[in-house]
């Protein structure tokens, strides 16, 4: 039917629509059909019986006209398929008989889609029958999920239908009212009531005439209004109990859905459920539930998806005083317990929380057959756990409710109910209640390694503690709590739990600790997730793992205890030692421990702090070895030199960069960038330059020759196995110009408070600067030689342009051009650079108009005479 | 060269009453133009009576008493002989719904051995090569509502074994207490037949209690009649062993076509009845039987 697939839109966003009227703070069904379906099930055999059954009992038609005989069959249809269409389906596994009900809810749609609607109608008469079907009782909750689904969709497809046939020529408003129905719909719908109501068993009547409440919207104002009660009262006469529970509970939600306003026979149906209460206890159930091996207990919480969604409809903006009813009405039904668990997870929490002392009562009360106590106290739990009741009676509830939750036996119903109160516990109480709390729920837990089993609970339970207190202070004070953590015995879930501790802490902990509580526990706790890491362990997992150890350590502060704090470095790189990046971040504490107490001092070190500067400069010295990055032990070294230069520590300088200088060979020409391969030129590169300005300040070794590292360093630079068709060697080599051209300065640039440079020990001696004239004349002999190289192979003189013009470059900037001989070589490699056409036009330009400004400087004016040989290639 | 021929009636229920004017229209669909020989226009309405089986043979001699009586019947040409264009052709029509002389319309009714039944037909004459066109079509004649005021009066009944008669053996039945009461027995067709119901105690619990509507129809003139009763339908209102002292609402609405208001002439009658049927456990059958009056207002 092609026009009902066009409204299929258009139909549900009037659902859409129709459903806010309740509100989005009413839990829909939706929600609670999964939950039900996942609780619900059974791995007994099931049965589907469509019973399309024969002809018997039916009045013989002798031959009477012909159209009434048309008539007549088309009635009989209704309650009978076609004869031989009897089936019965036995053996079916549960997840067979949801297929076949998914099956019946496709074939109800083609049928109707084809136009089929007497079989349609039949499909669903046949499915509601099988709601009167309790064998297999366990069952039976998801069993009315999975067939009110097929009501549903029928209930649907005729309202949609009904809804079409108006819409002609536009589309009914949504407020539409009977008037705006023309006849033929009227007709149809009236129809489809009149056939429902010749329906002959009284559960696929009720059910079907639920299904389609809203088409009453098209007959009469006051429809929906009259039927209601009615329905309601039809459902008095089924006997089953849990049947009728659940028939209720359908009415209560189509009605919530249709005519939310109608809160009378809401109420009207769960007052009939009280007053036939006593069936349930009858014996009829008794025997039925002997027949299929069912304990009371079980068969109670049955009742439980049904009782609460009617309560919750009926506690849905209801005012105080109905709830207040109902509470009274429970408590003539002698305190039900069945009904007083369904109260509870039904009504407002802050309901419940203001009369829980009234509830536990009723607990109380009850009579401890059938339904377990625990179960009520969990209920309870779990409504104070989002409401609070008043402040005088919170001792007395948690003394009442511990007092039956601590007696419950099993391990596995006592950690679910204890779960819960713990919310409460911590919501409320100080450290001392919650402690006495652990220390029961790990005397119930020890026994047969009981927490094993339960371990989803238990890190719930940690998960609520961690909710509550942030203050770790007082957290670990808890002499229960770690106890508490040892019940963790499973690798994974230890981990985890420890895990969620570190997160909690690095979020919540804001001021630096020392306390040797917390230090303690939390090295523990982190020690036990360093240790969790072998050979398997996932890079993330080490990452996210170190991350959190790391931001343990940087909240460690012993304030001024320098020492103390050096130790408990030396205690975290033993118990850390897998973890490199935890290394890493040790190393760079103990470096920022040195620069602080070189701060403490002013910069003038005592016999003691000195010592203390050379203890940690000796930390990182055996610590950085250890790590396997190269590029991590480079710079650390670097750093770690920078530090022991600042603190006067000369040797120790001179020791860590004389190590980066000698692991430089190791560097590998690729290395692993975020999982991905790369050159590790440009780091190599980005280290050597930050490097060389370091040797500004670094005074040469007495004993060794003079710029005793910078020959190292280029040395190393000279044996590296660069790239082939690379010129990092010689960028290495223009680069480190500079370098020497401000090492023959008489003051240098920058230097270390209270370290002599070189500036000072040489005193700007001829020697030293010839030295470093020969040095530089080497490094541009190499530079020339391997332009001159590059310009025998017509493919690199595009790099040999490059090389040519930052040569050029430095030269202007750092060499003194008043030299013929170098202003001549600025001159040809200006040229040679230029050669080509590959330089770009834009930056020659910029460079030739700043060389013109420094030129009118004084003491510059010999740059004009350059400036007046350096010419710019035209394009042409 | 497809022709379709239908009659639609102008309210869709169908529904008419005595003096109103039955109106709607013909409907012609044709591709090409078509040639015909008039069309004509009839209304009809017939009682049918029809023995039982088990009546037949005993009352054979009567076989002119269930001969069909007419109720109404008029003719009318719609179009004379000539040619309709291509495409859909309406043409309207109105019939008045008169009888002639003393006679009564009856309410539309389909029973078993009765038959009340209203109908137009159109017919197409067509040349000797093609076949003429006829269509029927139902509608549905109500009475005019009755005048006088129907006061409901309650019924109330009790079943216990001692109420019971048709009995083999008293001593076997198990004890039970029913009572109830039917709002009224004198029935509104256009609403429900309404009551409540108490199980007070049943030592056997129940297995179903239903409401049968049955209708009696008889056939007959002076000489003798053959009276029948039979099912119409049959509901449900209690499944399973219910909760005792609770009341049950008695609830079945009158089927439409099935029911007429209580009918008594002088060649038949239609009348109707509901039964409570309770059903125990053990399979006793407990039967209350209570006549109705069926009437419109």
């Amino acid at each position: 039917m092609s026009h009902s697939a066009s409204t299929g839109d258009l139909g549900r966003k009037r659902r859409e629509k129709e459903e806010e009227a309740v509100g989005p703070d009413f839990e829909p069904w939706s929600s609670k059909r999964g939950e039900i379906l996942a609780r619900f099930t059974t791995t007994e055999k099931l049965s589907i019986n469509l019973f399309m059954g024969s002809d018997k009992g039916k009045a013989p038609s002798p031959g009477s006209s012909a159209v009434s005989e048309k008539v007549r069959t088309r009635l009989e249809e209704l309650d009978d398929l076609e004869e031989g269409s009897q089936r019965e389906l036995l053996n079916l596994s549960q997840q067979d008989y949801a297929n076949r009900i998914e099956e019946l809810n496709q074939s109800l749609k083609e049928a109707w889609a084809s136009d089929q609607k007497v079989k349609a109608l039949k499909i669903v008469i046949q499915c509601s029958k099988l709601l009167s079907d309790t064998s297999v009782i366990q069952f039976y909750p998801s069993k009315f999920v999975l067939i009110t689904d097929i009501l549903d969709t029928f209930g649907q497809l005729v309202y949609d239908r009904i809804w079409t046939m108006c819409s002609d020529p536009r589309p009914l408003p949504d407020s539409f009212t009977v008037e705006d129905v023309n006849d033929t719909a009227k007709e149809t719908c009236l129809n489809w009531f009149f056939k429902i109501a010749s329906i002959r068993e009284l559960l696929p009547r009720l059910y079907v005439e639920a299904a389609i409440l809203k088409c009453n919207r098209f007959l009469n104002k006051s429809g929906i209004q009259e039927t209601l009660p009615r329905l309601t009262a039809m459902i008095r006469g089924i006997g089953d109990p849990l049947v009728a529970a659940y028939a209720r509970a359908y009415l209560c939600r189509v009605g919530m859905e249709v005519a939310p306003h109608l809160k009378d026979s809401l109420n009207r149906n769960f007052f009939d459920l009280l007053g036939t209460f006593r069936q349930i206890s009858g014996e009829s159930v008794r025997n039925q539930l002997v027949l299929q091996r069912v304990e009371v207990p079980e068969y109670l919480t049955l009742y439980s998806p049904a009782i609460s969604w009617i309560l919750q409809c009926i506690a849905y903006r209801a005012p105080e005083p109905l709830l207040t009813e109902m509470m009274e009405r429970c408590k003539k039904l002698g305190n039900n317990a069945l009904l007083l668990n369904s109260v509870m997870r039904a009504f407002r929490p802050e309901f419940v929380a203001i009369r829980a002392t009234d509830f536990i009562g009723m607990i109380k009360d009850c009579d401890e057959a059938g339904f377990p106590k625990h179960l009520l106290f969990g209920s309870l739990g779990r409504s104070l756990a989002c409401a609070d009741p008043p402040e005088s009676e919170r001792l007395t509830i948690l003394n009442e409710a511990w007092k039956v939750v601590t007696k419950v036996r099993s391990p596995q119903d006592y950690i679910n109910c204890a779960e819960i109160w713990v919310e409460f516990t911590c919501r409320h109480f100080t450290k001392r209640e919650v402690n006495t709390v652990l220390a029961d729920i790990i005397k119930h837990m020890t026994p047969d390694r009981a927490f094993e089993d339960a371990y989803p609970q238990l890190q719930s339970v940690i998960r609520k503690i961690l909710t509550y207190f942030h203050d770790f202070s007082i957290l670990f004070s808890m002499e229960r709590f770690l106890p508490f953590l040892d019940m963790f015995q499973k690798d994974s879930v230890r981990v985890e739990v420890c895990r969620s501790i570190m997160e909690v802490f690095i979020k919540h902990q804001v001021e630096l600790t020392r306390d040797p509580v917390i230090l303690n526990a939390m090295l523990h706790i982190c020690k036990t997730m360093h240790d969790s890491v072998n050979a398997l362990t996932l890079e993330d997992e080490k990452r996210s793992l170190a991350l959190l150890i790391i931001g343990f350590i940087r909240m460690v502060s012993f304030g001024r205890d320098f020492e103390q704090q050096l130790s408990f470095c030396v205690e975290a790189r033993a118990t850390f030692c897998n973890l490199e990046p935890v290394l890493v971040q040790l190393i760079h504490t103990v470096n920022q421990l040195a620069m602080e107490t070189r701060r403490v001092m002013g910069g003038n070190h005592s016999r003691k702090t000195a010592a203390f500067v050379r203890a940690c400069a000796a930390y990182s010295f055996i610590t950085i070895p250890s790590l396997s990055s190269i590029f991590s032990r480079l710079s650390l070294y670097l750093l770690s030199g920078q530090v022991a230069l600042a603190n006067q520590c000369l040797s120790q300088a001179d020791a860590f960069l004389k190590a980066a200088v000698s692991i430089l060979p190791e560097v590998p020409r690729s290395i692993s960038v975020e999982g991905k391969l790369r050159s590790s030129e440009s780091f190599l590169l980005d280290f050597i330059n930050n490097f060389l300005a370091t040797l500004l300040v670094v005074p040469d070794h007495p004993e060794h020759g003079v710029l005793y590292l910078v020959r190292g360093l280029l040395n190393m630079v000279q044996d590296y196995t660069w790239e082939d068709n690379s010129d990092a060697k010689v960028r290495v080599y223009i680069s480190a110009l500079p370098l020497l051209a401000a090492m023959s300065q008489e003051t240098y640039l920058y230097s270390v408070p209270k370290v002599d440079s070189n500036e000072t020990l040489y005193g700007g001696d001829p020697k030293f600067l010839s030295e470093i004239n020969k040095l530089c004349e080497t490094l541009i002999g190499q530079i020339l030689d391997h332009l001159k190289a590059l310009g025998r192979d017509e493919q690199s003189t595009r790099r040999q342009g490059a090389v040519a013009f930052s040569l050029f470059g430095v030269l202007l900037a750092h060499g003194d051009l008043r030299n013929n001989k170098l202003s001549q070589l600025a001159v040809n490699l200006w040229n040679l650079s230029h050669k080509h056409g590959y330089c770009e036009t834009r930056i020659s330009v910029r460079t030739l108009e700043s060389i013109k400004q420094q030129a009118q400087q004084p003491n510059m004016t010999h740059l004009s005479d350059t400036v007046q040989r350096l010419t710019l290639q035209s394009r042409t | 060269m497809s022709v379709t021929l239908d009659i639609r009636l102008k309210r869709a229920n169908k529904v008419y009453h005595e003096g109103e004017a039955v109106t709607g229209v013909i409907v012609l669909v044709c591709k090409e133009p078509l040639q015909h020989h008039g069309i004509s226009l009839s209304m009809e309405g017939l009682v049918n009576l029809q023995l039982s089986s088990k009546s037949v043979g005993v009352f054979e001699a009567f076989y002119n008493s269930v001969k069909p009586i007419q109720l109404i019947s008029s003719n009318i040409e719609v179009a004379k002989a000539g040619k309709i264009p291509g495409g859909k052709t309406e043409i309207p029509f109105e019939f008045p719904l008169q009888t002639k002389g003393n006679k009564v319309l009856y309410e539309t009714y389909h029973g078993v051995f009765v038959n009340i039944q209203y109908t137009l037909r159109c017919d197409m004459k067509r040349s000797l090569l093609a076949k003429d066109l006829s269509r029927n079509c139902e509608f549905i004649v109500h009475c005019q509502p009755q005048k006088a005021k129907v006061a409901p009066t309650p019924v109330n009944f009790t079943i216990t074994p001692d109420t019971l008669q048709n009995i083999r053996e008293r001593s076997a039945l198990p004890k039970f207490l029913i009572r109830g009461h039917l709002d009224a027995t004198n029935c509104v067709i256009s609403q429900p037949l309404t009551g409540e119901l108490v199980v007070e105690n049943s030592d056997v619990p129940i297995k179903s209690i239903e409401l049968q509507l049955v209708r009696v129809e008889t056939c007959g003139c002076a000489e003798g009649y053959a009276r029948d009763a039979t099912e119409i339908q049959n509901i449900q209102i209690a499944e399973g062993d219910i909760c005792h002292g609770l009341s049950i609402p008695i609830y079945m609405v009158f089927p439409r076509l099935f029911t007429c208001p209580t009918l008594e002439t002088t060649n038949f009658k239609v009348e109707f009845e509901v039964n409570i049927v309770i059903v125990l456990h053990d399979d006793h059958l407990i039967t209350e039987n209570f006549p109705l009056k069926l009437c419109r207002v």
